[in-house]
C-alpha cells in the first residue's frame, strides 16, 4: 500500500443543531507525527471519528493519496489504511489478546473456523519488533492498561494500518508509560506510518510533534510548529491569554488537625482497595494525592466521607473520630468534599443552579425555618456565589447539568467553600475543565489553604499535583509509597506512581 | 456541633477477618441434618427396588435394593461428612471446592428418591425409565435455552422463550395436520418461532424498547393469539387442524439396545437427534468459529465490535431470529412428540425454566444443556413418583421442578457473569 497522505477538506459534523466540527482543513503528510491540541470538548475526537467512518460527516470531503473516498463504516477506513486506538480502549475484556486482535479480520480454515495460530504469530512479530512485550494468550482484562494499550495498536498495525490515530492515548498512562508510548510513537514514525496524535497535554504535544494543529470550539485555530512555547500553544487553546503557572506564596502549615492512621478499605473480592494507609495534614498544607487512576484514590476519599464500607483504622479531625459516622455528620464536622465525579455525585443535574449551591445546608437556617424552605434567601445566596466563583450561567434558575464542565465545577466548589470548613477535599478538582477555569480553581484551592483549613487533593494529573501540592502522596494499588515534599523531580515521582519507592527499591 | 469537643473513639473500628461466605456450608449441613433425620430415623421401612435395565434389554443388570431406613441413615451421614468437610473448609477461610455440592446434590437427590420409593404403595422404580423420560421432558428445555444462549451471547434478553416454544407448537401442530407431515411441522414450526424472535429483534434493536418488557408482551400475545385460533379453529375441528400424527422414533440398530445409555442417545425421534446436534453445533459455532468470535463480541462490547467494521444491529437481528427457530423446534416438540394435539398454553412455562437453565448454565450451550437435563428430571420424578403413589400431597411434587430451578439458579451457581451488553440497545456514536 506504501505511504499514505491524508487530507480533511471542509469538514463539518453538526449534531442537531450544535457544531462539534465546522468547516476543518487537516493535511497529515506520510512519516508525520501530526498532532491535534485542543480543550475537552473542542472536537477532536469528533473530527477523528468522522475520519475513521464512524460519524458521517455533514460537509466536507475526505482525500486519501488526494483520491476523495467515502467511508462508510470502520471497515472502510481500516481497508484504506487508517487505523484507530480510542481514548476508552475497544477492547473485549474477556477475550484474550489475540482473540481481540483477530476480531473482524479473524484468519479462518474452511467453513469458518478460527486458525488463530496465524494471529497468534503475527502478534509476536509485531511485538518482538517494537517490544511490546505482549503475550497472545493472556486474557485483556488481566492486562495493565499500558499493555492493553499496545493491543489496540497491534490491532492497527496488524491491518497494515499507515495512518494511526491516537486519541488522548496518554490520558490513562504513568509518565513513565508515557514515555514508552512517545518512544514506541517515533519508532512506529521511523518505519512510516503517519500519527494522528489527539492530546491536550502540552508537554508530550511538544515532545513528538512534528506539526501541531490546534482546534477551539469545532475550528482550526491554526498550526503552530512545536517549538511554541507552552504559554503560546495554551493562549490558542483557550483564545485569549492564559498564565501557567499558579505563582501561590509557600505553605504556612499551623497545627496538624486532620489525621489518618491505618486506613483500609476492603472490596468486594475481598483484597484491600485502600490498604493501611496512613498521613497527615496540617492547617494551611495542600497535601495532592498522586496516582494513576484506579489505585485507591476514590475509595480513600469515599472512606473519609463515610460512603464506603468495610472500613477499618482510623480518620480524625480536630481529635474527634469521623469515621463510623453518617456522612452528614461528617460533613457537619466541617468537612468540604468536591467528588472526583461531579455528574455523578457533586451535582443534580436538572436542579437549578441555585439549588445545587444549597444542597448541603437546604435544611438549615437561613435557607429554612420547619419544613419549608425560604427561596428568596436561596436565591440571594445563588446571586452572591454566581458573582463570587464567576459561574457563567444563563441565570440562577438554569438546570446545573445544561453548564459547561469548568462552570459545574464551580458551582460544586462554590458550595463546598461555602460553609466554615476544618478540611477541604477535592477529588479532580479540574477533571474536564477548561485552561481558563482551571487557573480560577487553583486559586480558590490555595486561598482556601491560606486561609488555614487543611486541604487534601487528588488528582491523576502529575502536572495539577506538582502546581497546586505543599506535600505529596502517592498511592499504587491502594499502598502509600511515600509522602515527598513539593519540588520532588517529576521522574521520582512517575517512578512512584508505578509503584517504586522514593529511595528505589521497588514497593510492590 | 463543635468537633473539638467530642473526645477521639478508641482505635480503630475492628471488623472480623475476611472468610469466605458461610451459605455453603451452612446450607449443606442443614439439608444433611434433615436428610439424617427424616430419611433415616424416621424412613419408611419397607425396601425400595430400583431397576436399572428394562426386560427387553439386551443386557440384563440386576435391580438395586435399598432398604429405606437404612438407606437413608447411610445417606445421611455420607451428606453430613460432606457438609462436615465444608464446614472444615470454612473454618480454614477457604471456599469449598466446585465438584462438593455437586456430589451432595446427587447424594441428596438419590437418598430422597430412595425415601419416596420405599414409602409409595409400590416400592419400585426403573431407573433407565426414570432417566429417558428425564431427556425426553428436557427436550423443549435445552431448545429454548439454547434460543436463550443465542440471544444473550449476542447482548439481546430474550424473555420471550415461551412465547417462541408456544408459537413452535401451534404452528406445529395446524401445519403438520394440514399437510399431513410432521416433518413440515417441524420445519413451520421453527418459522413461527423464528417469526416471534424478529418482532422482539426489530422492537429492542430498532425501536430500543425494553427488552424485557417487549418479551413479556410478546409471551402474553402468543398466548393470546393461540389460545384464540386454538378456541375457534382447532377444537371445532379437530380432524382438520388438530391431529397432527408423531414424529416417528428412529432406533439406531445395535445402540439402542445399550442399558441406560441407549433409549437415552439412540432410541429419539428427528427432534430428539437435532438436539444433540444443536448443543453441539452452538458450542462450536460460539467457541471455534469467526461467527462466534463475533457474536460474542457484539454481546460484550458492542462499540469494540462496531470499530472493526462489525455490523452490530444486523449480527444482533440475526441471531435472535435464529434463537427463535431453534425455540420454535423445541415448541414442536410438544404438539408431535409429547403428545400428538395442542392445547391451550401447552408450554406451561417450560419457556421461563429454560431461562433458569440458560443462566444456570452459564450462558454456556453445554452448560444450559445440562441443566435443561435437570429440570427435565425433576418433571420426570414429579410424574413417576405420582404414579408409584408416594405418601408425599401430589402438589408439593408439582412444585418440584420449581423448587429445584430457584435452588439451582439462587444457590449453586454464584456469581456467574452474563454477556456485559446483554440487554442493552447498541446506538452509535
Amino acid at each position: 500500500m506504501g505511504v499514505v497522505k491524508l487530507e480533511l477538506k471542509g469538514i463539518s459534523k453538526a449534531f442537531g443543531t450544535f457544531y462539534a466540527n465546522q468547516d476543518i482543513d487537516l493535511v497529515v503528510e506520510s512519516g508525520q507525527i501530526h498532532c491535534l491540541l485542543g480543550e475537552n470538548g473542542a472536537g477532536k475526537s469528533t473530527l477523528m471519528n468522522v475520519l475513521y467512518g464512524l460519524y458521517e460527516p455533514t460537509a466536507g470531503q475526505i482525500l486519501v493519496n488526494d483520491q476523495p473516498v467515502n467511508f462508510r463504516g470502520p471497515g472502510d477506513a481500516m481497508a484504506a489504511g487508517i487505523g484507530m486506538v480510542h481514548q476508552h480502549f475497544m477492547l473485549v475484556p474477556v477475550f484474550t489478546v489475540a482473540e481481540n486482535v483477530a476480531l473482524g479480520a479473524e484468519p479462518t480454515s474452511f467453513g469458518g473456523v478460527l486458525s488463530m495460530d496465524e494471529t497468534r504469530k503475527k502478534i509476536r512479530e509485531i511485538s518482538d519488533k517494537y517490544g511490546f512485550d505482549v503475550d497472545p494468550d493472556a486474557l485483556v482484562e488481566d492486562l495493565p492498561v499500558g499493555v492493553q494499550q499496545r493491543v489496540e495498536i497491534i490491532k492497527a498495525l496488524v491491518r497494515e494500518a499507515k495512518v494511526l490515530i491516537l486519541d488522548e492515548p496518554t490520558a490513562v498512562l504513568t509518565p513513565q508509560e508515557t514515555d514508552e508510548l512517545l518512544d514506541i510513537m517515533r519508532q512506529l514514525k521511523a518505519g512510516g506510518t503517519s500519527i494522528v496524535f489527539i492530546s491536550h497535554k502540552l508537554r508530550e504535544v511538544k515532545a513528538v510533534s512534528d506539526v501541531i494543529t490546534v482546534i477551539r470550539r469545532g475550528k482550526v485555530v491554526g498550526d503552530a510548529p512545536p517549538t511554541a512555547s507552552a504559554t503560546e500553544l495554551a493562549s490558542m487553546m483557550v483564545g485569549r491569554p492564559v498564565s501557567l503557572s499558579l505563582n501561590k506564596a509557600p505553605a504556612q502549615p499551623k497545627e496538624t488537625t486532620f489525621v489518618v492512621e491505618n486506613l483500609t478499605v476492603r472490596a468486594a473480592n475481598g483484597t484491600n482497595v485502600v490498604d493501611g494507609i496512613s498521613f497527615d495534614i496540617a492547617q494551611g498544607e495542600i497535601l495532592a494525592v498522586a496516582g494513576v487512576q484506579g489505585n485507591g484514590q476514590t475509595e480513600l476519599t469515599e472512606a473519609i466521607l463515610g460512603v464506603q464500607e468495610h472500613v477499618t483504622g482510623s480518620v480524625t479531625l480536630d481529635g474527634k473520630q469521623l469515621l463510623g459516622l453518617p456522612v452528614k455528620e461528617v460533613l457537619r464536622s466541617g468537612v468540604g468534599f468536591v467528588p472526583e465525579d461531579r455528574t455523578v455525585d457533586g451535582l443534580v443535574g436538572p436542579f437549578s443552579v441555585a439549588e445545587n449551591l444549597v444542597l448541603d445546608l437546604y435544611d438549615q437556617a437561613p435557607f429554612a425555618s420547619g419544613i419549608s424552605m425560604k427561596p428568596a434567601k436561596v436565591a440571594e445566596h445563588a446571586k452572591a456565589k454566581i458573582e463570587e466563583f464567576d459561574i457563567r450561567t444563563p441565570s440562577a434558575g438554569s438546570a446545573a447539568g445544561t453548564l459547561s464542565g469548568g462552570n459545574q465545577q464551580k458551582v460544586v466548589m462554590a458550595r463546598e467553600l461555602s460553609r466554615p470548613l476544618r478540611l477541604f477535599i477535592a477529588s479532580q478538582p479540574t477533571r474536564g475543565v477548561d485552561v481558563g477555569s482551571i487557573e480560577f480553581l487553583h486559586k480558590r484551592i490555595v486561598a482556601e489553604r491560606d486561609v488555614g483549613t487543611p486541604v487534601m487533593i487528588v488528582s491523576t494529573e502529575l502536572d495539577e499535583v506538582i502546581e497546586l501540592a505543599d506535600r505529596i502522596a502517592v498511592l499504587y494499588k491502594g499502598k502509600l509509597v511515600g509522602i515527598v515534599p513539593a519540588g520532588t523531580p517529576r521522574d521520582t515521582l512517575g517512578l512512584m506512581m508505578a509503584g517504586v519507592g522514593p529511595e528505589g527499591g521497588s514497593d510492590d | 456541633m463543635s468537633a473539638t469537643t467530642t473526645a477521639p473513639k478508641s482505635g480503630s473500628t475492628a471488623l472480623p477477618a475476611f472468610r469466605p461466605s458461610m451459605k455453603v456450608p451452612l446450607s449443606l449441613g442443614i439439608l444433611a441434618l434433615i436428610a439424617l433425620v427424616f430419611f433415616g430415623f424416621l424412613g419408611p421401612d419397607q425396601t425400595a427396588e430400583m431397576k436399572i435395565s428394562d426386560a427387553g434389554d439386551a443386557v440384563a443388570v440386576p435391580a438395586l435394593m435399598i432398604p429405606g431406613q437404612v438407606g437413608g441413615v447411610v445417606f445421611g451421614i455420607l451428606l453430613l461428612a460432606m457438609a462436615a468437610y465444608s464446614i472444615y473448609l470454612w473454618t480454614q477461610g477457604e471456599r469449598s471446592p466446585k465438584w462438593l455440592p455437586i456430589a451432595f446434590a446427587v447424594v441428596f437427590v438419590f437418598a430422597l428418591l430412595v425415601w419416596i420409593v420405599a414409602g409409595a404403595r409400590q416400592p419400585s422404580i426403573s431407573l433407565a425409565g426414570l432417566v429417558a423420560g428425564s431427556v425426553t421432558l428436557a427436550v423443549p428445555l435445552v431448545f429454548g435455552s439454547l434460543s436463550g444462549v443465542l440471544c444473550e451471547r449476542v447482548g439481546v434478553v430474550n424473555i420471550a422463550i415461551e412465547g417462541q416454544l408456544l408459537g413452535g407448537a401451534f404452528t406445529a401442530a395446524l401445519v403438520a395436520t394440514m399437510t399431513g407431515s410432521p416433518y413440515i411441522g417441524l420445519i413451520a414450526a421453527a418459522a413461527a418461532g423464528a417469526a416471534v424472535s424478529m418482532v422482539l429483534a426489530v422492537f429492542s434493536i430498532k425501536y430500543l424498547v425494553n427488552q424485557i418488557i417487549v418479551g413479556v408482551v410478546l409471551n402474553v400475545l402468543v398466548s393470546g393469539l393461540t389460545g384464540f385460533l386454538y378456541g375457534t379453529l382447532m377444537v371445532p375441528n379437530k380432524e382438520q387442524f388438530n391431529t397432527p400424527g408423531r414424529l416417528d422414533i428412529l432406533p439406531i440398530p445395535l445402540l439402542s439396545d445399550i442399558p441406560i445409555i441407549g433409549p437415552i442417545l439412540f432410541e429419539q425421534s428427528i427432534a430428539g437427534y437435532l438436539m444433540y446436534i444443536a448443543v453441539a453445533v452452538v458450542w462450536f459455532g460460539l467457541f471455534k468459529t469467526r461467527w462466534g468470535l463475533r457474536v460474542r463480541a457484539v454481546g460484550e462490547h458492542p462499540q469494540a465490535a462496531d470499530t472493526l467494521g462489525i455490523n452490530v444491529n444486523a449480527t444482533r437481528f440475526w441471531n435472535v431470529t435464529l434463537g427463535g427457530a431453534i425455540a420454535g423446534i423445541g415448541g414442536a416438540v410438544f404438539t408431535l412428540v409429547t403428545i400428538d394435539s395442542f392445547t391451550k398454553d401447552i408450554s406451561g412455562g417450560r419457556g421461563f425454566i429454560a431461562l433458569a437453565a440458560l443462566i444456570f448454565g452459564r450462558w454456556n450451550p453445554i452448560g444450559a444443556f445440562l441443566a435443561s437435563l435437570l429440570f427435565g428430571f425433576a418433571y420426570n420424578l414429579q410424574s413417576i413418583l405420582g404414579i408409584i403413589g408416594t405418601p408425599v400431597p401430589s402438589q408439593f411434587m408439582a412444585m418440584l421442578p420449581y423448587l429445584v430451578t430457584i435452588f439451582a439458579v439462587a444457590g449453586l451457581v454464584g456469581k456467574s457473569r452474563p454477556p456485559a451488553a446483554s440487554g442493552i440497545p447498541y446506538v452509535k456514536g
